[in-house]
C-alpha cells in the first residue's frame, strides 16, 4: 500500500492525521458550508453585511419554505424527474443493445461503429447546438421534456456503449459459446443469458447518466423555455432573477437543485465510483 | 413628443364610441388566442393577467391561454417560437429590435389596424413601430429616464437639482467631499452604460448627431463622439461611479442609493417601485431631467416603448387584432399605467397620466421639455450586434478610461462591419 | 427488437433453415445496433456536418439557411483570422487564448488530486466518509458551483476578498469584475469539482497497485517522493490516461461555468469560445448563425485532435486484446 499507512508509523503521526483529515475536509468543502450557512440566514445579514459570519437568527425553515411554496422550484423540480428518468431508461436500454452488439459479435466495421460512438460523445455541444435546436424545433418539440429527453438519449448513448461494450467484453464468452451451441436464439441469449449478468453495469450507468443529466444545463438552455418544461438548473437562474441579491433564498435554492444527484451518490456510491472510475485499473 | 393634454372633448368622445364600438361590432370572437408575454416581473404580470381576465370578460366564448416567460430568457426564446409555434400575441420592443423579424417576415404587417383615429391616439409612438410607412405592432407602455435622486441627501448638504453640467460637477464634488458617490450603477449586464452613453451624446452633441451615430451615419472616431467621452471622462476621473460596478446588475446597484452610499441613478422609471420597497419614501426620492452640457442644444429624451405584435404565424389573428385594439384603447391605458399596475406612461393620448410624481414629472419632460426629440435606447436604436459591441466598450471605458482610443478603434471597426 | 423468424414447422421434416436463421449471426448485431446508431447519427454525427455547411453562410437564425441565408463561402473564416482583407476578429482571438489557459490550468487537477488521493489512502476509522465527501462538489451542478463562487468571490463582501485583504492583496473589482484575474477565478471554481474526480481516479487506481512490487521496492530502499515516481506513477497510467482526457474535454466545454459567473464579461474578457458560440447565435444580441457555426468548428478541431490521440491510444489498446 503506497503511501505507507499510518498505522505503521509514530504515535504522534498518527493523531496528527487524524486531527489534520476534518480540518482538510472543512477547508476543502468551505464553499459548499458557506452556502448551506447561507441559506438559512435572515435577510437583514446580508444588507447589514454580516455575509460570511454567524447567521444572527435561524431561519432556515422561512427561507426552504418559500422556495418550496411561493416560487416555481418544485415545478423545475418536477420537470427533471421527467427528463432525468426517462433519459436514463432509454440511454441504459440503448446502450445494452449496442455494447451487447459491439462486445460479443466480430463483423466488419465494429471497431469502427465503436469509435464513432466514442469520439461522437467527446464532442463539443456547441458543434451539434444550432443544428440539434432546428431538428427539434422542427420535429414540434421545442420547449418540451420529449425534445430534450430524445437528444439526451442519443448523446448520452455514446458514453454508455463504450461502458457497456467493455463491460461485455469482459464477460466470460464461453458462457455464450455453450448457449449457442444449445441452439439458444441469439437474442434469447442477450436476454437470458447477457442482461442478468449486466446487472452491475446497468446500476453504475444509470446513476451516472443521472447525474449527468440531472446536472445539464446547457441544453436546458438551448431547447426549453420556460416553467413548463425547464429543468431545475435552468429554473435556478430565472428564480436567481427574481431574487437577486436576495442570498438567503438563491442559496436555499441550490440547495434544493443540487440535492437530488447528492442523494443518489450516497445511495449508490459503489455503482457510481464504478462507472466513474472505469478504465482508471486494468 | 404629442401632449395629450391638448386632448379635445371631441376626440375623447369620439375615442369612446371607437372604443366601444370596436369590440361591440367585432362579431363574437371564439376559439384559442395564445399569448406569449415577457412580463415576468410581479406588477407586469399582474397587469398582462388583469388584461387577459378583463379581455376574456368582453369575449367569453374565446378561449385565452397565457404563458409568461422570464424576461431575460424572452429575449432569445422569441426566436424560437416565433417560427416554431407562434402564437397569436407576443410583446416585443419598438425600433431596431423589431427590425430582423420583420425583414425576416416574422411580424404580421398590421397597418390596418392603424388607420383612422387610432393613429392620432397614439402618434407619440406610431413611429418607432413603423418600418417602411407600414406599422408592425402596438405600443402598451413607455417610461421616461432621467437622474432619480435621494432628496434628502441633497437637503443635507445644501444641494439643489442641477440643471448644467457645471452645477452636476459641483454638486457631485460636494457629495465626493462628503463621503457619498455621486451615482450607483450596475454594468454587468452593460445596458445600462448604454444609458449613460445615450444622455451624454445627446446631450453633447444633440439628438440628431446621436440618431445619425445609432443609425451608423457617423463616425465613432469623430470629434463629437471624442467630446461625449471626455465629458463622461470627467466624472469617472472625479470618482462619480460607485467602485467595481462591473460586477453588479441593475438591481445590486440599488442597495448603494437605498443606504446612502451613492446619491443618484441614472435609471428608468421602472428603478422607482423597488427603491420605494427599499424604503425611499416620496421625500427622500425625487428625479431631475439629465442637465444641459452643451448650451443651446434641444434637449433629447430616451423613452423605450415596449410593445405587442401579431406572428405572422398566428392562427387566430382576428382575436389578436381585437386584442391589440383593447390594450391600446384609452381606458385600458390609463389603467394598466397607474402607480398601483404598471407606474409608466401610457401610449394613448386620450388616457390620463396617473397621479404619480414621478409619473407626472416624467409626463410633463416628455411632453414639454425634450424638444430634440425622443430616443428609444441605444440597445433599441442601434442594431444588435453593434450595440453588443458598443456598450461592452462603454463598460471597459468606464473601469479603464485609457483604453478610451482602443475602444473606440474597435468601434469604428465594428461600424464598417455592421452597416 | 422483435425478431420472430417465421418459419414453418412441420412435424415430421426438419424445418428448413431460414434466411435469417442461417445469418442469425451476421444480422444479429446489426439489428442490435440499429435504433442506437440511427439516435446517434441523427442527433450527433448529422448535426457535425450540418454544422460544417452552416459555417459557409451568413445567417441570422431566422426563418430557414436555404432561404433566408446567403452562401458567403469562407467570409466567416476570414473574419475570425483576418485573412483575406478582413479584419481578425478579436473577441475570437480572446476565447482561444482563454481556451489555451483553461487547458493548461484544468490539467493542474491531474496533480491535486493525485495528492489528495495519496493524502486519503489511508485505512483510519471513518475514512470512507472523507472520501466520499472529498468526491462531493463533483456531484453537485456547475450551475450551483458556479453561483457559490461568484459570492465567494464578490466585492467587499466576498470571503475570497476579505481574505486576500487579510494578506494585503486588493484585486480591483473583485475577481470577477477584474479583466486580468477573472478567467483565472472561473477556472479555480472548475478545478474544484475536477480535482474531485481525479482523485476518485487515483483512489480506485491506488487501490490497485501490486502491494508486492511496493513491498519489493521498499525492500530496495525505495520510499516517498522516489517510490511515487518510479513505482506508483507508472502503476497509475491507465487512471491518469482517464483523468487526462476527462480534464480536457472538461476544459473545452467550460460553458456551464463562463455563463454563470461572468455571461464573458468584465468586458468580454472571460469569453471562451464554446461561450462565444452561444453568444454569438442565441444570447439575445447574437443572431450571426453562420458566424458561430464557423467558431464552433474551430472548437471542433481542436477537440478532434485530442479525439484523435484519444482513439489511437485505445485502438492500440484493442489490436494488443486481440
Amino acid at each position: 500500500m503506497f503511501p505507507t499507512p499510518v498505522q505503521k508509523q509514530s504515535r504522534a503521526v498518527q493523531l496528527g492525521y487524524q486531527a489534520f483529515l476534518p480540518f482538510a475536509l472543512i477547508l476543502w468543502l468551505l464553499p459548499l458550508i458557506a452556502v448551506m450557512i447561507f441559506s438559512i440566514k435572515p435577510d437583514v445579514d446580508f444588507t447589514s453585511g454580516n455575509y460570511w459570519g454567524w447567521p444572527s437568527s435561524f431561519e432556515g425553515f422561512n427561507n426552504y419554505g418559500k422556495v418550496f411554496f411561493e416560487s416555481a422550484m418544485p415545478r423545475y423540480l418536477l420537470n427533471s424527474v421527467m427528463i432525468t428518468v426517462p433519459t436514463v431508461i432509454g440511454t441504459v436500454a440503448l446502450a445494452c443493445m449496442t455494447g451487447f452488439a459491439l462486445g460479443v459479435y466480430k463483423f466488419k466495421g465494429n471497431l469502427l461503429i465503436f469509435f464513432m460512438f466514442i469520439a461522437g460523445n467527446f464532442v463539443p455541444f456547441q458543434i451539434l447546438m444550432v443544428p440539434v435546436r432546428d431538428l427539434t424545433v422542427d420535429m414540434g418539440l421545442y420547449n418540451t421534456k420529449t425534445g430534450l429527453v430524445l437528444f439526451h438519449i442519443a448523446f448520452q448513448t455514446g458514453f454508455a456503449t463504450l461502458f457497456m461494450r467493455n463491460f461485455i467484453r469482459a464477460l466470460p464468452f464461453p458462457l455464450i459459446e455453450a448457449a449457442r451451441v444449445e441452439g439458444v436464439a441469439e437474442w434469447r441469449i442477450f436476454f437470458y443469458v447477457v442482461l442478468p449478468l449486466m446487472k452491475p453495469a446497468i446500476a453504475a450507468m444509470a446513476v451516472l447518466i443521472f447525474t449527468f443529466i440531472w446536472n445539464d444545463y446547457f441544453w436546458a438552455v438551448v431547447l426549453t423555455q420556460g416553467p413548463e418544461s425547464q429543468p431545475v438548473t435552468a429554473g435556478i437562474t430565472s428564480f436567481n432573477a427574481q431574487y437577486r441579491a436576495a442570498y438567503h433564498l438563491m442559496s436555499a435554492g441550490s440547495i434544493v437543485a443540487a440535492l437530488p444527484p447528492v442523494a443518489m451518490f450516497f445511495l449508490m456510491q459503489k455503482h457510481f465510483i464504478a462507472g466513474l472510475t472505469l478504465g482508471a485499473v486494468k | 413628443m404629442h401632449s395629450i393634454l391638448k386632448t379635445s372633448f371631441a376626440a375623447c368622445v369620439a375615442a369612446g364610441i371607437a372604443a366601444s364600438g370596436a369590440s361591440a361590432a367585432g362579431h363574437s370572437l371564439s376559439g384559442d388566442l395564445v399569448i406569449f408575454s415577457d412580463m415576468s416581473n410581479p406588477a407586469p404580470r399582474a397587469v398582462m393577467e388583469g388584461m387577459v381576465e378583463r379581455f376574456g370578460e368582453m369575449h367569453p366564448d374565446l378561449n385565452i391561454a397565457l404563458t409568461v416567460i422570464d424576461r431575460e430568457a424572452y429575449k432569445t426564446q422569441i426566436r424560437n417560437f416565433l417560427t416554431a409555434n407562434a402564437p397569436d400575441v407576443a410583446n416585443w420592443y419598438a425600433a431596431n429590435r423589431m427590425l430582423p423579424y420583420v425583414e425576416a417576415g416574422l411580424f404580421e404587417d398590421i397597418s390596418d389596424l392603424w388607420e383612422g383615429q387610432i393613429s392620432e391616439d397614439l402618434a407619440s409612438t406610431k413611429g418607432a413601430l413603423t418600418i417602411d410607412d407600414k406599422q408592425y405592432g402596438v405600443p402598451y407602455t413607455y417610461y421616461q429616464w432621467g437622474v432619480y435622486y435621494r432628496k434628502d441627501i441633497f437637503d443635507d448638504l445644501g444641494l439643489s437639482e442641477p440643471t448644467t453640467w457645471e452645477e452636476e460637477l459641483a454638486n457631485c464634488q460636494t457629495l465626493l467631499d462628503n463621503g457619498v458617490k455621486c451615482y450607483t450603477i450596475g454594468t454587468k449586464f452593460l445596458w445600462t452604460a448604454g444609458g449613460w452613453f445615450d444622455y451624454l451624446n445627446m446631450r453633447t452633441n444633440g439628438y440628431d448627431f446621436h440618431a445619425r451615430l445609432t443609425n451608423g451615419e457617423e463616425s465613432w472616431q469623430s470629434d463629437e463622439v471624442r467630446a461625449t467621452f471626455a465629458n463622461w471622462r470627467e466624472l469617472i476621473d472625479m470618482g462619480a461611479f460607485i467602485d467595481d460596478h462591473q460586477t453588479y446588475s441593475w438591481q445590486e446597484a440599488l442597495p448603494f442609493m437605498a443606504n446612502g452610499q451613492a446619491a443618484s441613478y441614472l435609471m428608468g422609471n421602472f428603478a422607482v417601485a423597488p427603491l420605494r420597497d427599499s424604503g425611499l419614501d416620496d421625500s427622500k426620492l425625487d428625479f431631475y431631467q439629465f442637465v444641459e452640457i452643451t448650451p443651446g442644444i434641444a434637449k433629447g429624451e430616451d423613452a423605450p416603448t415596449d410593445t405587442f405584435h401579431i406572428p405572422t404565424g398566428a392562427k387566430n389573428k382576428d382575436a389578436a387584432r381585437e386584442f391589440l385594439r383593447f390594450v391600446v384603447s384609452a381606458d385600458n391605458q390609463t389603467l394598466i399605467n397607474n402607480g398601483e399596475n404598471l407606474g409608466q406612461l401610457p401610449v394613448n393620448a386620450n388616457s390620463s397620466v396617473d397621479d404619480d410624481k414621478f409619473l407626472q414629472q416624467g409626463f410633463d419632460m416628455l411632453s414639454n421639455k425634450a424638444p430634440g426629440g425622443i430616443a428609444q435606447f441605444f440597445d433599441r436604436d442601434a442594431p444588435a450586434e453593434m450595440a453588443a459591441v458598443a456598450m461592452e466598450g462603454f463598460q471597459e471605458f468606464m473601469v479603464f478610461p485609457d483604453n478610451l482610443e482602443d475602444v473606440l478603434d474597435r468601434l469604428e471597426a465594428a461600424r464598417e462591419d455592421i452597416y | 427488437m422483435t425478431v420472430s423468424p417465421v418459419v414453418p414447422t412441420t412435424r415430421y421434416t426438419p424445418p428448413p433453415r431460414g434466411w435469417y436463421k442461417r445469418n442469425e449471426i451476421a444480422i444479429t448485431p446489426w439489428l442490435f445496433l440499429a435504433p442506437g446508431v440511427l439516435f446517434f447519427l441523427v442527433y450527433v454525427i448529422a448535426p457535425i456536418y450540418q454544422s460544417f455547411g452552416l459555417s459557409f453562410y451568413n445567417w441570422n437564425g431566422l426563418g430557414d439557411v436555404r432561404t433566408n441565408g446567403e452562401y458567403v463561402g469562407l467570409q466567416n473564416y476570414n473574419k475570425l483570422f483576418g485573412l483575406n482583407g478582413e479584419r481578425a476578429d478579436r473577441n475570437f482571438q480572446i476565447s482561444l487564448w482563454n481556451n489555451l489557459k483553461w487547458l493548461v490550468l484544468y490539467l493542474l487537477a491531474i496533480p491535486a488530486g493525485l495528492f489528495i488521493a495519496l493524502f486519503l489512502n489511508q485505512t483510519v476509522r471513518g475514512i470512507r466518509i472523507y472520501k466520499s465527501l472529498f468526491f462531493f462538489p463533483f456531484v453537485i451542478s456547475q450551475v450551483v458551483v458556479g453561483l457559490v463562487f461568484s459570492w465567494f468571490y464578490l466585492p467587499n463582501n466576498g470571503l475570497f476578498t476579505i481574505m486576500t485583504g487579510w494578506v494585503g492583496i486588493e484585486i480591483r473589482g473583485g475577481v470577477l469584475g477584474n479583466p486580468t484575474w477573472a478567467t483565472y477565478g472561473i477556472i479555480a471554481a472548475g478545478l474544484w469539482p475536477q480535482t474531485a474526480y481525479c482523485m476518485i481516479l487515483y483512489l480506485t487506481g491506488l487501490n490497485a497497485v501490486d502491494p508486492e512490487q511496493v513491498e519489493a521496492a521498499r525492500l530496495d530502499g525505495a520510499k516517498g517522493p522516489k517510490m511515487l515516481w518510479y513505482v506508483i506513477i507508472p502503476q497509475l497510467k491507465p487512471a491518469t490516461f482517464i483523468a487526462f482526457v476527462v480534464t480536457i474535454i472538461g476544459a473545452l466545454r467550460s460553458f456551464d461555468l463562463v455563463s454563470i459567473m461572468t455571461g464573458g464579461g468584465p468586458f468580454g474578457s472571460t469569453r471562451v469560445l464554446s461561450y462565444y458560440v452561444f453568444e454569438k447565435s442565441l444570447s439575445e444580441r447574437g443572431l450571426q448563425y453562420g458566424y458561430a457555426a464557423a467558431v464552433a468548428v474551430i472548437l471542433f478541431l481542436i477537440m478532434l485532435v485530442f479525439i484523435s490521440y484519444f482513439l489511437w491510444s485505445m485502438y492500440q489498446d484493442e489490436k494488443g486484446a486481440r
